[in-house]
């Protein structure tokens, strides 16, 4: 921290010190420079900040697994021929006591041992890659400063790595995807090493529990993510059940109907829907929705769970009315008039229009709201922790509980965890299927809104 | 030709169709004008019960969460003993520590109540109050030791089951059996209302508290505190790189392969599942980085690549709207396209960027599920003092306190839910603000 704000402090430096130097150059004359003294200035502030602080910044990203591994590789060999897992407990405790946080049970000798060596190696580290950035900065300002001259074209390397920074900001993106698909993908493939993709995408029978001893991993047959596919599409299916309907009708009466008042106030209500938080709606599921349909439900003589699907399925259709609702909002706008007009040319009346001619016209933008509606709904965590069950069961009976695959990952990996039980790996399996079909279900969803957009432009 | 000649022939079919009664086409078109009006009033009720059902989910929050906002207090006279407190007599920071405060509060309770001077009396007064009281009693001696050899009227938090039944959510009529609350408690609570001992205030524990398994000694500070620290990493880091994202997309990207495989890549991370975020904040920056467990930063830095996508759409929309005869002017007077960009677009499209910045950060602050993959629910009784301290978040708060059975627990639930929805309503009111000032019509 410390180290940046003094490289910070030395591009500032650099910065006015070269900018000076520039109008001095010119003497006073700002025609006489390529380029403004400012751009000089950042110049210089750019060379001497950029790299150093680029280096001080990986240092902190990579400085603990960097430490972790020097520390592990001096250990006692006692500790460091136990197995993977706990050897990865030790060195968490050991990062723990080495940043002086409280381990909640007695240290081990050995742990406190290398939990000083790591302190040590980690102070050593700041200060040699401190003192290595605070060097660079000024070794590069002083270089910048001395390049000053009047026909030095500062303007144009300026604005050609402001463009870099630009670009490398816009790769972040494809970074944080990537990091996405290389985490959760690693972590599957070492899951399926221990439990076979076709048991896993095949198998009738979920619980993962059994599995938590090591001896036992793969032993069991109790990773088979059906029960929970099937769970997850019957949320999804009672949310579109719900949103579909009532967000399709909505949409067609604000756009169509409503007075530009009723619409002006209606519109924004309905909005507010979709910035409610998640835990909100899971709140409402678990402790208003799910006790009324259970007490409807037996007034009707029906057996409901009380965790029924049929609460977490409704809130969640609640939850994604506003998708439903602006997304057919948008693709009832984009149909063109001339349809319309057409339509009560010949004498049908507004409701014929849209029954009629409208909505077949909007249908594919329709489809592509109902297919990112139903990606936000499969990937709902919420709600369904808190409303839905636990238990998997292979039912498509709306009244009985559920789980899904978002409650299982939170369930798996809420709590200790080993990262080389198949229990823990599990999630992220879990985690990649959820990925792939939001995935799929967005690129379809965007391709058709893109085609459907080419037909009327 | 067929064609031709098959057309010809409907044609010929519907003119020799006898013209029908006006009677019959006036029912068709009555009928087709009730179905209009049917249709409408579909229409209109679909909105009348998505509102409605806003109304309802914020009608039970609010109805559930406002009693939490109100705490109830006894206040008894607590006769501080010398003897008891402080035999020696030179105030010995140490000694006054050590001191046995619960039985100088059981001798105020005593005190108020003679009758109960039994073991079964004793300890029923005792769980009148919650179970912080003597902690607090010799707070006070400490911070101020001169009072000791008096007798001071002290405010104790009531327990939570009593403060439940004052607050009328305990139904005595319930058998005995099925209540927490049992008769000789409630009996007692009324007592001590009719000599005037019980306060009702603002339950400022509610914020000057970290969680606690006493629902009376419950509060979101943690919270409060974590979901600060978690929205001021998620901004610094998402903001800047954001900006610069949506800048360079709309305005430097050249049209080739590898910026439309960036543009495909922005648009399907907005739409990722958040628990998906969770999964890579678990696997890259704790397991990876070494981030601690719980921490805030662990949360920020999560968030801040949740956040990240939603910015560059809306800053890339705001930059869209500016009209490209501003970016032609400055062209044309002699500005760089950097120039023209920092200097002219970008200062026009801020007010854009912030409120959609605005609405990002706030969609950050409700998130939930992300901050459960990489520990944040853990049991937080410390307000954290950094990033770096095991902190917590207002919706995992809320969902912490979902999993306890205790009726005032559900009460601050609601009470964290409204506290959560009243910084998302301020801050949208703030983003529709920002929008209505600045907002310009070219």
């Amino acid at each position: 921290m410390y180290t940046l704000a003094i490289i910070l402090v030395m591009a500032a430096g650099a910065f006015l010190f070269s900018r000076q130097r520039a109008w001095a150059l010119a003497g006073g004359r700002s025609s006489a420079l390529h380029s403004r003294p400012s751009y000089h200035g950042w110049h210089a502030a750019l060379l001497s900040g950029g790299p150093a602080i680029l280096l001080v910044v990986l240092w902190f990203l990579f400085a603990s697994p960097i430490v972790g591994a020097i520390v592990t590789a001096g250990l006692p060999e006692v500790v460091r021929s136990q197995p993977p897992g706990t050897l990865q407990f030790f060195m968490q405790d050991v990062q723990r006591l080495a940043a002086g946080l409280p381990l909640g049970r007695e240290a081990s000798p050995e742990a406190i041992e290398a939990a000083d060596a790591y302190a040590r190696a980690m102070l050593a580290g700041n200060w040699v890659f401190g003192v290595l950035g605070v060097l660079l900065a000024g070794w590069l300002g002083w270089l910048a400063y001395r390049k000053v001259d009047p026909q030095f074209r500062a303007r144009n390397r300026v604005e050609r790595w402001t463009d870099y920074i630009l670009l490398s900001a816009a790769a972040v993106s494809v970074l944080i995807t990537a990091g996405i698909v290389f985490s959760v993908l690693f972590e599957s493939l070492r899951f399926f090493s221990m439990v076979s993709p076709i048991e896993f995408f095949f198998g009738l029978n979920w619980s993962p529990q059994t599995a938590i001893r090591a001896d036992q991993v793969g032993s069991s047959g109790s990773f088979g993510a059906v029960p929970l596919i099937t769970g997850t599409l019957l949320i999804t299916c009672i949310a579109i059940f719900v949103a579909g309907p009532i967000g399709i009708m909505a949409a067609i009466w604000l756009s169509q109907y409503a007075p530009r008042r009723v619409r002006d106030v209606a519109k924004p209500l309905m909005e507010v829907l979709a910035g409610i938080p998640t835990v909100v709606y899971g709140f409402f599921a678990a402790l208003t929705v799910a006790p009324f349909i259970r007490r409807v439900g037996e007034a009707l003589g029906l057996n409901v769970a009380s965790e029924s699907a049929l609460a977490a399925g409704m809130v969640m259709g609640i939850m994604i009315i506003p998708f439903v609702s602006s997304l057919s909002d948008d693709a009832i706008k984009a149909v063109p008039t001339a349809l319309r007009d057409g339509s009560y040319g010949l004498g049908a009346t507004k409701a014929e229009t849209i029954q009629r001619v409208i909505l077949p016209a909007a249908l594919p933008g329709i489809i592509a709201g109902f297919l990112l509606a139903v990606s936000r709904a499969i990937g709902e965590t919420m709600i369904v922790v808190m409303a839905a069950g636990l238990a998997a069961n292979l039912t498509v009976n709306p009244f009985a509980a559920v789980t899904t695959v978002t409650v299982q990952i939170v369930t798996l990996l809420v709590g200790d965890q080993e990262f080389d039980s198949a229990k823990t790996l599990a999630a992220f399996a879990l985690g990649l299927f959820l990925f792939a079909i939001t995935l799929v279900l967005n690129v379809i969803a965007l391709y058709i809104l893109q085609r459907f957009r080419e037909r009327y432009d | 030709m067929t064609d031709l000649v098959s057309n010809g022939g409907r044609f010929a079919a519907i003119t020799q169709r006898p013209p029908r009664p006006e009677a019959v086409v006036a029912a068709h078109t009555r009928r087709r004008y009730v179905r209009e009006r049917r249709f409408k009033l579909i229409g209109m009720s679909a909105v009348i019960v998505a509102i409605s059902l806003l109304a309802i989910l914020l009608a039970t929050v609010l109805s559930n969460g406002a009693g939490a906002f109100r705490q109830s207090y006894a206040v008894l006279d607590v006769r501080l003993d010398p003897a008891q407190i402080d035999p020696s007599g030179n105030r010995d920071p140490e000694v006054l520590a050590d001191a046995d405060y619960q039985a100088v509060l059981n001798d105020a309770l005593v005190a108020a109540f003679p009758d109960m001077d039994d073991r079964q009396g004793r300890r029923a007064l005792r769980a009148m109050l919650s179970n912080s009281s003597a902690l607090q009693l010799r707070q006070m001696v400490l911070d101020d030791p001169a009072l000791i050899g008096s007798t001071v009227p002290v405010r104790f938090l009531l327990d939570d089951e009593r403060d439940q039944y004052l607050k009328g959510e305990v139904d005595p009529s319930i058998p005995e059996a099925n209540r927490r609350l049992k008769d000789r408690d409630i009996a007692l609570v009324d007592r001590l209302a009719e000599q005037g001992r019980i306060e009702t205030g603002f339950n400022w524990t509610l914020f000057t508290n970290a969680d606690s398994r006493e629902p009376e000694q419950a509060g979101l500070r943690a919270a409060l505190v974590g979901s600060f620290w978690m929205m001021l990493i998620c901004f610094f880091l998402s903001v800047p790189v954001g900006v610069a994202a949506a800048v360079y997309l709309e305005e430097f990207a050249p049209k080739n392969r590898w910026i439309d495989l960036i543009e495909v890549n922005v648009n399907n991370l907005a739409a990722v599942p958040s628990i998906v975020f969770g999964l890579l904040g678990l696997a890259i920056f704790l397991n990876l980085f070494g981030v601690p467990r719980s921490a805030s930063l662990a949360g920020g830095l999560t968030l801040a690549l949740m956040t990240l996508p939603v910015i560059i759409v809306v800053t890339r929309a705001a930059l869209r709207s500016i009209p490209p005869s501003i970016r032609a002017a400055a062209l044309g007077i002699g500005a760089s396209p950097l120039q023209v960009v920092f200097h002219h677009v970008l200062p026009l499209a801020l007010p854009g960027i912030l409120t959609g910045t605005i609405i990002g950060m706030a969609r950050a602050l409700g998130e939930t599920a992300p901050l459960l993959m990489i520990g944040m629910v853990a049991f937080i009784a410390n307000v954290p003092s950094g990033p770096l301290d095991p902190a917590t978040a207002l919706p995992v708060q809320v969902f912490l306190w979902s999993d306890s059975p205790e009726r005032a627990f559900t009460e601050r639930m609601a009470a964290a839910i409204i506290v959560l929805l009243g910084f998302l309503i301020a801050m949208n009111v703030i983003a529709v603000l920002l929008r209505k000032k600045f907002e310009r019509t070219w």
